[in-house]
């Protein structure tokens, strides 16, 4: 007897009796499904980090407000703009490490072309900025000299804001749009780099200051919210680092052995951190719908089990009539295969689905690679031939003659 | 009788070991089958015939002595040797047919070939000569539950046929038919040996004995007589 025939008489045995068949199958669906689902959500969340790690730009390091102390109480992080333009000049002119620095001033706000707004992020700060996150031009220029100082009614769009203002054909460039009632205009439009970068608005850092937070009491003139700074070499890193520390210190005043009103960061390496933290939970899950894989796996053998004593006569029929005891193991073995590829299949359809559906509801990112699919369907072909084995072996072994006896 | 019988049973014992305890079912039996001969093999329940027919249709093997087929020691051959030709030269008809209740006839009928490695489509071909020689193409699609007792029995022959076997063993194939079904099952046998097909049928039926040629008697186990007739009786050889 070939494989093939195994197939065709397996086959023939499940459709006899669909509904057992299907229940037998359903601990390798939902097994299989919850992995293809949690692989899928995993590496989803895997391939934003990576697009977020990207979008940051090589090389590049953040600089945050710290703790600041007040009368001897220490105040949440950040809760005061600690660094200042000044500092960005500092850090370009001392620190030859560094390439590129920007300061940034930003919120959220509303932007209004025509009949069509958007609400998005406003980021005031400068040409470096761009610089330092490698980030180009779609159309349009950068802000110039004289609106960066004077306060220029200009703004840069990320390509989701241009895309929402503005029809398909229309160029954005020369247009005039509002935000807060300020009217400025466009100059230009950035290239894509990943949708959760994509939705802002730039504008020069004084016209951020002088037009939209002028009010706000937390900001002098000078301060920004966060500085990022280019370094040449990814092997520089760690140098221009503490060369920044102990510049900000010293221009920030800090005392010996107080801790530092600002925090310098490295923002990729933390995001990789994070990705291997994912990678981890992602193993733990797969870990746990293995789990009912297995649990899959032993309700098959059962239910073979079960199906060889039932067909037992049948067995010695097929002994009598020339089945060698292979054919017979084949015979049930096979059985145990197509329920477990069955299930695989239906899982992997499962899987997909229910990635799609949670990517849709809860908005994640999702990916489903073949990878994820193929380590699936092998744990569900394995699971096969593991529970498979011992019923179907047991099949072999009877006796011809007592299994003709069996009513 | 030809020179090289189809099957030789030399000084045949089989002994079961149930329990500790050693029962002999059959004892020191020796006979030969030739080429062509249809024989019963007659005796009350518990005598020894189904084990007997187990070891001429290689399904069991003698503790001791030796059966030969075809002038082979079947002991000698693989599990996997004899289970071939199980599909090859044996040909079983069960008391209760044992059709896979699953399988239309045609399917069970090409049921051996399987086992051959013949292809479906052959299969198919000669799976439907089969059931024209026993008369039942008619109900090729049929489920064993759809067919009568003797209808089954057809399909069973058919089943029996298909590998063209040396021989055909049928352990008590009227057993479970009314008379009149029975006897026209017989006259199939009779039939088919009249073309050279050697049976070799077990039954508790004297009168089924009487339309055989041959009768072998087991008693207790053991054989207690071999008789050949000269012509089977009159009224058999004017039947179909």
């Amino acid at each position: 007897m070939t494989m093939l025939q195994g197939f065709q008489i397996a086959l023939h045995a499940l459709r006899l009796n669909p509904l057992r068949s299907f229940l037998t199958m359903l601990g390798i669906v939902i097994g299989v499904a919850s992995i293809v689902t949690v692989f899928a959500i995993g590496s989803g969340a895997q391939l934003r980090l990576q697009e977020q790690i990207r979008s940051i730009g090589a090389n590049v390091l953040m600089i945050t407000p710290g703790a600041v102390y007040q009368g001897g109480v220490r105040l949440k992080d950040g809760s005061k703009l600690t660094m200042t333009e000044g500092d960005v000049q500092a850090i370009l002119e001392q620190i030859p490490e560094i390439q590129a620095a920007a300061g940034s001033l930003a919120g959220t706000a509303q932007v209004i072309h025509e009949g069509k707004n958007w609400n998005t992020t406003i980021n005031g700060t400068t040409t470096g900025h761009f610089m330092v996150r490698d980030w180009q031009l779609a159309s349009g220029r950068y802000f110039s000299g004289g609106e960066e100082s004077g306060a220029g009614k200009v703004v840069i769009l990320g390509s989701t804001v241009a895309r929402e203002l503005f029809a398909a054909g229309d160029d954005p460039i020369g247009a005039q749009i509002r935000i807060m009632k300020v009217p400025l205009e466009v100059v230009g439009v950035l290239d894509r780099k990943g949708p959760a970068q994509d939705d802002v608005a730039f504008v020069p850092l004084s016209t951020a200051k002088l037009r939209f937070l002028g009010s706000a009491s937390n900001i002098n003139r000078d301060s920004v919210a966060y500085i990022i700074a280019k370094v040449a070499a990814d092997g520089q890193m760690a140098g221009a680092r503490s060369e920044i520390e102990s510049l900000l210190r010293q221009r920030h005043r800090v005392p010996a052995g107080q801790e530092d009103d600002f925090k310098v960061q490295d923002p990729a390496a933390a995001m990789e951190a994070q990705q291997g933290a994912i990678r981890t939970v992602a193993l733990l899950l797969v870990a746990i719908a293995s789990v009912s894989l297995l649990v899959g796996g032993i309700s098959i053998m059962n239910v073979m089990i079960v199906s060889v004593t039932e067909r037992t006569r049948e067995i010695g029929i097929r002994r009598a009539l020339g089945g060698r005891m292979r054919d017979i193991r084949l015979q049930f073995l096979c059985e145990a295969l197509v329920l477990c590829l069955l299930g695989g299949a239906i899982g992997v359809a499962g899987g997909i689905t229910l990635s799609m559906t949670v990517a849709r509801m809860a908005g994640w990112v999702t990916s489903i690679d073949g990878e994820a699919i193929g380590l699936a369907l092998a744990f569900s072909i394995a699971t096969g031939l593991i529970f498979g084995f011992y019923p179907a072996h047991k099949a072999s072994r009877l006796s011809p003659i007592e299994a003709l006896k069996t009513e | 009788m030809s020179a090289l019988p189809l099957i030789s049973l030399r000084s045949v014992s089989r002994t079961y070991r149930t329990d500790g305890v050693a029962v002999t079912a059959v004892r020191n039996v020796s006979f030969d089958i030739a080429q062509g001969e249809i024989v019963a093999v007659m005796g009350p329940s518990g005598s020894g015939k189904s084990t007997l027919m187990n070891m001429i249709g290689l399904l069991d093997l003698p503790s001791e002595g030796a059966v030969h087929l075809e002038g082979a020691n079947v002991a000698e051959l693989s599990e996997d040797r004899r289970s071939s030709l199980r599909a090859r030269s044996i040909g079983f008809v069960f008391q209760s047919y044992n059709l896979l209740a699953r399988h239309n006839a045609i399917e069970n009928v090409a049921l051996p070939l399987v086992y051959c490695g013949v292809s479906r489509k052959e299969r198919v071909v000669r799976a439907e000569q089969s059931l024209q020689a026993v008369g039942m193409l008619h109900r090729a699609h049929h489920f064993p539950r759809q067919l009568s007792g003797g209808e089954q029995q057809r399909v069973a022959i058919a089943r029996a046929l298909i590998a063209s076997p040396l021989i055909v063993l049928a352990d008590e194939p009227t057993g479970a038919l009314d008379s009149r079904t029975g006897a026209e099952i017989l006259a199939l046998f009779a039939a088919l040996n009249r073309t050279g097909q050697t049976i070799v049928m077990i039954t508790h039926d004297p009168g089924i004995a009487t339309q055989c040629r041959r009768t072998i008697r087991l008693h207790d186990g053991e054989l207690v007589s071999d008789e050949t007739v000269a012509e089977l009786l009159p009224r058999r050889s004017v039947a179909s």
